[in-house]
């Protein structure tokens, strides 16, 4: 596990370097993420055999961490709530940019998917 | 020195430490978590929600700054930064499904984080809303560790587009079957691609209660709506600014 949590620091700390070095508009931890699906796509090929168990590794581990990432969100969320006063005079019209934001784009993704994926609307 | 001064001096002590917040944050999860589950996973019962409302309510009536409970709760909220990192896992494991509809998703993915961004710019400036506000409602239809990071680089505040991507998942969790189901879309595959496109893990999780083919082309468009979000707002901004 703790090889796993390595690998997983190192990817973003490499990331959070080329973003701030270069000064990259995509945040360090999402540079982290592509790095990690290169490198889990480079551990499939068969040369690097030995890497296998590892990638099995950096699989439980990440899955373990992902179960809990409604619980990572807390910490932030509750500086809102005690911060809430700030948002008062545009809370209204937020939640309507948000529910309208939403709904539309459901529909619109759903129905692209759908048209193009070649599958009819079976109603 | 009385009880009541010894329980207080503790509490003095209590404060300062990061156990007590991190006990306290880690207590209400698993309780809001349990609640949502006890509840047949009832989209409003959101156990992020709910945690969130359970632990400012304790530091309200305990009048504790925020900034003091956060000197604690910081650990927890660092883990955002690797759990980034651990997303690319649900993308390579499905990486099977994604290739066989390659050009379904490749395109949805596109034109469905285009749409978002657009609907939330022009709804925003259609209510007159100011120009830092929109900024930190611009990437909200994506995971919050991915939000928060394009939010901070585009000029929004971080900590508010965190809470307005957990309203945006909620929203589509308690929403999205009722609005899909008004448009009559029955195909599963599309209908669980616009619920992690539209409403990343809360609507993700919400996809995977309710079917499985759903739930797998939910959590490969939540992956990769993070990633082309991360890339897509930027550029805009820069074609933007060529324009200009």
């Amino acid at each position: 596990m703790l090889t796993a949590i390595f690998t997983i620091l190192v990817l973003q700390l490499i990331g959070e370097v080329l973003q701030k070095y270069f000064d990259l508009a995509i945040p360090g931890p999402v540079i982290g993420l592509m790095l990690m699906l290169l490198t889990l796509m480079m551990m499939n090929s068969k040369k690097l055999n030995i890497l296998a168990p590892l990638r099995t590794e950096i699989i439980n581990t990440s899955e373990k961490l992902l179960g809990y990432l409604s619980l990572l969100f807390v910490p932030i969320g509750v500086g809102v709530v005690m911060h809430l006063q700030l948002l008062e005079m545009q809370l209204l019209r937020i939640l309507v940019v948000i529910i309208l934001g939403t709904m539309s784009t459901m529909i619109f993704t759903s129905l692209i998917f759908s048209r193009i994926s070649g599958k009819k609307f079976d109603d | 020195m009385t009880d009541v001064d010894r329980l207080y001096q503790v509490w003095v002590y209590l404060q300062a430490e990061p156990l007590f917040w991190l006990t306290l944050t880690i207590g209400a999860y698993l309780l809001a978590d349990k609640a949502y589950r006890a509840c047949n996973l009832f989209p409003i019962l959101n156990p992020v929600a709910v945690s969130i409302i359970l632990v400012s309510a304790c530091l309200i009536c305990f009048e504790v700054e925020y900034e003091r409970y956060f000197e604690g709760a910081k650990f927890i909220h660092f883990l955002l930064g690797p759990a980034t990192v651990a997303l690319a896992i649900p993308i390579y494991l499905n990486w099977n499904i994604v290739s066989r509809a390659k050009k379904a998703i490749l395109m949805s993915v596109l034109l469905g984080v285009f749409f978002a961004i657009s609907a939330t710019y022009g709804i925003s400036w259609l209510l007159g809303l100011d120009i830092q506000t929109i900024m930190t409602l611009l990437p909200r239809n994506v995971t919050a560790p991915i939000a928060m990071g394009i939010s901070e680089i585009i000029g929004g505040v971080p900590s508010l587009t965190a809470i307005l991507t957990i309203v945006t998942g909620i929203v589509g969790a308690a929403l999205g079957t009722f609005t899909l189901d008004l448009f009559r879309i029955k195909n599963m595959a599309a209908r669980g691609f616009a619920f992690g496109l539209a409403s990343h893990g809360i609507g993700t999780a919400r996809a995977m209660s309710k079917n499985d083919e759903a739930g797998v082309f939910a959590a490969v468009a939540m992956g990769l709506s993070g990633l082309v979000t991360a890339v897509m707002i930027p550029l805009i901004f820069l074609v933007a600014q060529g324009l200009i």
